[in-house]
């Protein structure tokens, strides 16, 4: 597969941003730091152990474990899971209201305000990386106070995923426009690849050829989750002795 | 001038006539020939008084019975806890229901589906039998027509009691705002909704313009009786007196929307299809789905004008009007469609198994391990409607025919949730895999709707006249006696 390079209007002409994540499988060891740095940051609500049973966990980041091979051999795999940003984005197209659309620098972006909670774009993601708020989200006492001012709490009745942590992302492209240059490697990173204790994610502009995330999914490590739908995804994960995307 | 065979009638000169036929078969006495099932229909069968006729077809219509009174109550109460257990939903949020990740659609899909799908029958047969000139048609049009209306308004609204914010679903309409942002025509959704409003503004439309004869003669009586149906009918009749121009005007009107609504009918449940075929989920992907659904949905509808038919009859004691005929009639359409609808299963079926991909095998292993009750009414109640429907003596059977038609239905209603339910509970990602049962509140509000749809019906039995009477007349005011030399034979006009 070659490379895509989403091109759109003239604003992608002066700021030529495609953000784009790696995670390095053969890093991550299934620590949970990520989930946990992903649901602080971003008011994801925590519904509660009935819930929980239902199927409804909440959790814009999740660690898939994989056990491979028969015991005694027995060797798990982690895998974090997260919206996949993908270039064509099997969600947006079903969406009736606009809720969900790409934006200019590669983001499959979620309009709470929009949503009416059709639930399609759930249906449709191969990821299942969608989630529903079943219920109001509800927060204890004192709880309310640690919620994160740049992110909105979603009401019942809407569909929310990984925004790749778009208030930093905003932030930072802010920053650098007050000082008047583009943004520069490193000055974005969101809640995940923060946490991440082994540094297995990492984040950033990928057609800017100086990025680590450049250079990393040009390692020949790189692969997409299902590959074979079509569906381009802006994470790519390294893994040793695999084929490469790039 | 086309002719259908004569059968024996009143008049003298007639049974003349027929006693000079020759025929081994003619020269029984007319008197004694047995209550047998003919080939032809006629409607002058059940029309010989004119005053005799309205009498017994608007009987369902202005007398009412205590009993009556009873069922609708019970039938509001099933409603009532509906939309109490609605509100309920609505308040607390949808997870009131058993959906969950990655399970976003459930059995209100599947009941939607299971109602758009009966909603094709009514006007495709009404509008195919009237365009054939199939003259047994003429009774039951009426109740057909009613169905497909009700049961879109019932499907209509499964699309609202399924969306988690209720309060936005105006964001679906093309309603200018300040944003200029108009809903999104990629999404099939959009479609769908587009092609069921269509599709209830014709099918309504295609009701009401084949019930102003009709709704006149019941003008006529209620006035006579000083009913308080005059002042909607007086209203709703648009001051209908039948004259040449008017009949002329109302037969252009009712083929030109017979054709619109025999165009717009497989469209709805295509496109209701596409819901499905247009993801790229497995197991909904796929090209059949388009003919797959439309040909269930007639299936499932022609079921259920069946069904109706054999209550109406009982019901009503309209034994004369909508006869074994009619059921016999209908029941042969079942067979063709059955086999229609056995064939794409075949092709659903072996056409998978004989490509041997492990998904697809999985997925069909998956279905028989988790719903095998539900495939078994699916695949053995369509088997078996084949063979038992090939028999004449079956489909004259009016016990037989009820519970066939309403094996059909079960079937096609567990179709709907093997259609919805299996295919998420096993998306690509494993990780996620998962199960599903519907929930008391899913239930209580399918119960409603079943109850909201038998309760519409029940209300328009007694608003308006369930028989097309018009077209009854019609039939035997275009047919008559005609010799041949020295045989008379029933003829039949046409345009």
């Amino acid at each position: 597969m070659g490379k895509i390079k989403v091109k759109l209007f003239n604003y992608k002409k002066q700021n030529d941003y495609k953000w784009a994540m790696t995670i390095d499988l053969d890093r991550c060891n299934g620590c949970g730091a990520c989930v946990v740095g992903c649901q602080a940051e971003n008011n994801v609500a925590v519904v509660g152990e009935e819930q929980v049973e239902h199927g409804r966990n909440m959790q814009w980041l999740r660690i898939e474990r994989y056990v491979e091979g028969t015991y005694p051999d027995v060797k798990v795999r982690f895998l974090p899971m997260m919206c996949q940003h993908c270039d064509i984005a099997p969600c947006e197209s079903v969406c009736p209201v606009w809720a969900t659309y790409q934006n200019p620098e590669g983001l499959n972006v979620q309009v709470y305000n929009r949503c009416i909670g059709t639930r399609f774009c759930g249906n449709n993601c191969p990821y299942s990386a969608r989630f529903f708020n079943w219920y109001d989200s509800k927060w204890e006492k004192n709880q309310e106070n640690q919620l994160n001012p740049d992110v909105s709490v979603r009401e019942k009745g809407v569909m929310e995923k990984c925004t790749m942590c778009m208030q930093r992302i905003r932030r930072g492209k802010d920053l650098a426009k007050d000082e008047g240059r583009p943004v520069k490697d490193g000055d974005i990173q969101p809640a995940c690849a923060q946490t991440c204790p082994t540094n297995a994610i990492t984040f950033g502009d990928i057609n800017d050829p100086h990025s680590k995330v450049h250079d990393l999914a040009h390692s020949g490590r790189a692969i997409r989750l299902f590959e074979e739908k079509g569906t381009h995804p802006a994470v790519l994960y390294l893994k040793g002795g695999s084929g490469n995307v790039y | 001038m086309s002719t259908s065979s004569g059968h024996a009638h009143g008049s003298a000169e007639h049974k003349a006539a027929f006693n000079d036929l020759t025929d081994v078969e003619d020269i029984r006495d007319p008197e004694a020939v047995p209550e047998v099932v003919r080939s032809t229909y006629d409607d002058a069968d059940i029309f010989r008084d004119e005053k005799e006729f309205n009498d017994h077809t608007l009987r369902p219509m202005f007398y009412t019975t205590k009993a009556y009174f009873i069922f609708v109550i019970a039938l509001s109460l099933i409603m009532a806890q509906g939309v109490a257990t609605f509100a309920v939903q609505t308040y607390y949020g949808l997870g009131q229901t058993n959906m969950h990740e990655p399970l976003f659609w459930g059995s209100y899909i599947a009941t939607f589906v299971f109602w758009v799908g009966m909603s094709h029958s009514g006007t495709i047969v009404s509008s195919l039998l009237r365009l054939s000139h199939a003259n047994w048609r003429r009774p039951i049009l009426r109740a057909a027509e009613a169905m497909t209306a009700f049961s879109l308004l019932v499907a209509g609204l499964f699309p609202l009691i399924h969306v988690g914010r209720l309060w936005r679903v105006y964001y679906m309409f093309p309603l200018p705002n300040q944003r200029t942002l108009w809903p999104q025509f990629k999404s099939p959704l959009m479609w769908d909704m587009m092609a069921i409003s269509v599709y209830m503004v014709g099918s309504m439309t295609f009701l009401y313009v084949g019930l102003i004869p009709d709704l006149a003669i019941a003008r006529d009586r209620a006035i006579a009786n000083n009913n308080w149906r005059q002042h909607y009918l007086k209203f709703l009749a648009l001051g209908w007196r039948g004259s040449n121009r008017e009949w002329m005007v109302y037969n252009k009107a009712s083929l030109f929307l017979a054709v619109i609504i025999l165009l717009i009918a497989p469209s709805v449940h295509t496109i209701v299809s596409w819901d499905f075929a247009m993801t790229m989920t497995p197991g909904w992907h796929t090209t059949i789905f388009g003919p797959y659904f439309v040909v269930g949905a007639i299936y499932s509808g022609v079921a259920g004008v069946v069904t109706l038919m054999i209550v109406l009859r009982w019901l009503f004691k309209l034994d004369d009007v909508i006869r074994i005929l009619h059921i016999d009639a209908l029941g042969k359409l079942l067979v063709v469609i059955a086999i229609i609808w056995t064939y794409f299963y075949v092709n659903e079926y072996i056409v998978t198994w004989y490509s041997h991909k492990p998904e697809e095998a999985h997925m069909w292993a998956w279905q028989g391990e988790r719903f095998p009750h539900l495939l078994w009414i699916m695949l053995g109640g369509s088997v078996l409607n084949i063979f038992l429907l090939s028999w004449s003596r079956v489909r004259r059977n009016v016990y037989m025919m009820f519970w066939m038609s309403l094996l059909v239905n079960a079937g096609m209603y567990s179709e709907r949730y093997l259609i919805v339910v299996p295919v998420l509970t096993r998306r690509d990602n494993p990780f996620m895999w998962t199960d599903y049962l519907p929930s008391g509140t899913e239930l209580s509000i399918i119960a409603a709707s079943f109850a909201y749809f038998i309760f519409l019906y029940a209300i328009f039995i007694k608003l308006f006249p369930i028989v097309t009477m018009a077209d009854v007349k019609e039939g035997v005011v275009i047919s008559g006696d005609m010799k041949i030399g020295r045989h008379s034979v029933r003829v039949q006009a046409r345009e």
